[in-house]
């Protein structure tokens, strides 16, 4: 996943490529993040989507299956990809028609990415005793 | 539904406090973001109106520690109380792991918090959740202020599962990390039971 993020970034010369989870947990990156609150950025962005699918529905759409927020110096594109959001970071380097293309392109092989690793998780946490050992005292350790 | 992320072997999950309009879920919120270390919390967002009511969320990013080698992180939401927001309480209860719904234990907003109750429940089922299977805790808050409803009334009133009830006064924190643990210790092992 990493390098298909990598060569996104580079192809369509983002400062920085995201996948987030549609409920907002940053899945990966690559890029550039700076001094940028990913965690917040993540839920923002979902939380985005999430509005502007709504308001897609009130108006007899689907879905708007991409969303892009133009900045005086820096833009956002934002793909749906399944359960998936590919977010994209972009200065004037860059232009959105480049970034939809290179994209598309890559959502394909983000969805296969996916697919597989749901696939994978699926099987890692029905055989990952990990969690069933977490005992009272784990979780109260925590809080103290 | 709780993320885990085995590669950074991280788990993320999501609390989402609820209530009527104007009873306290924000301070909630504000007073575990001033009382944490900066390096276990990220930024809280509020998405506000220019009055300071909540208009899509307020979010903030929580870290606990790690258990079993999994750093956990608690993402806290809160909705916006206001009746015509319904649509973005939705949104929000998306992905949800646990709920915390705030009362506002003045008298005159006993029927607030009933109407925010049944509209949590009718969201949740909206959503694919249960209630009565979720991790959830009550909060009756404003506990010093003088026109409160007696703790037990309230409790009868708004109670749905024998969950945890707390007292709270969210603007001086008392009983806040109480209601946050409680929710949060009900979340972690739900993941263990899973």
């Amino acid at each position: 996943m990493k390098t298909v993020l990598a060569r996104l970034c580079v192809e369509c010369a983002a400062r920085v490529v995201f996948l987030v989870d549609r409920d907002g947990q940053t899945i990966a990156f690559h890029g550039d993040i700076g001094d940028m609150d990913t965690t917040s950025f993540s839920s923002l962005a979902a939380g985005n989507v999430a509005a502007t699918s709504s308001m897609a529905n009130l108006i007899g759409e689907d879905a708007f299956p991409a969303v892009v927020h133009e900045g005086e110096r820096e833009s956002i594109f934002i793909s749906i990809i399944g359960r998936s959001l590919l977010v994209v970071v972009f200065d004037k380097r860059s232009t959105v028609g480049l970034v939809k293309i290179r994209a598309k392109r890559a959502s394909y092989e983000v969805a296969a990415i996916l697919d597989e690793a749901v696939r994978e998780s699926a099987y890692t946490m029905k055989n990952n005793s990990t969690f069933s050992e977490i005992t009272d005292e784990d979780i109260d350790s925590l809080f103290s | 539904m709780t993320f885990i992320n085995y590669a950074s072997r991280e788990i993320n999950c999501k609390i989402v406090y609820y209530g009527p309009g104007l009873c306290g879920k924000t301070t909630n919120l504000q007073y575990i973001y001033d009382s944490t270390a900066p390096t276990a919390k990220g930024k809280l967002i509020s998405l506000a109106t220019e009055t300071d009511r909540t208009l899509f969320f307020d979010f903030m990013p929580l870290e606990l520690g790690t258990v079993r080698g999994f750093k956990t992180r608690f993402h806290l939401y809160t909705v916006p109380g206001q009746v015509y927001y319904d649509a973005s309480r939705k949104l929000i209860l998306k992905g949800v792991d646990g709920v915390v719904f705030v009362a506002d234990s003045q008298e005159e907003r006993m029927d607030a918090n009933i109407e925010s109750l049944y509209n949590l429940e009718e969201n949740l089922q909206t959503q694919g959740y249960d209630l009565a299977q979720l991790p959830y805790v009550l909060q009756l808050n404003k506990r010093d202020l003088p026109n409160v409803t007696p703790m037990q009334d309230l409790v009868g009133e708004l109670q749905r599962k024998g969950e945890p009830v707390f007292e709270a006064v969210a603007m001086d924190g008392t009983g806040v990390f109480d209601t946050l643990k409680a929710v949060a210790k009900q979340v972690l092992t739900e993941l263990r039971k899973s």
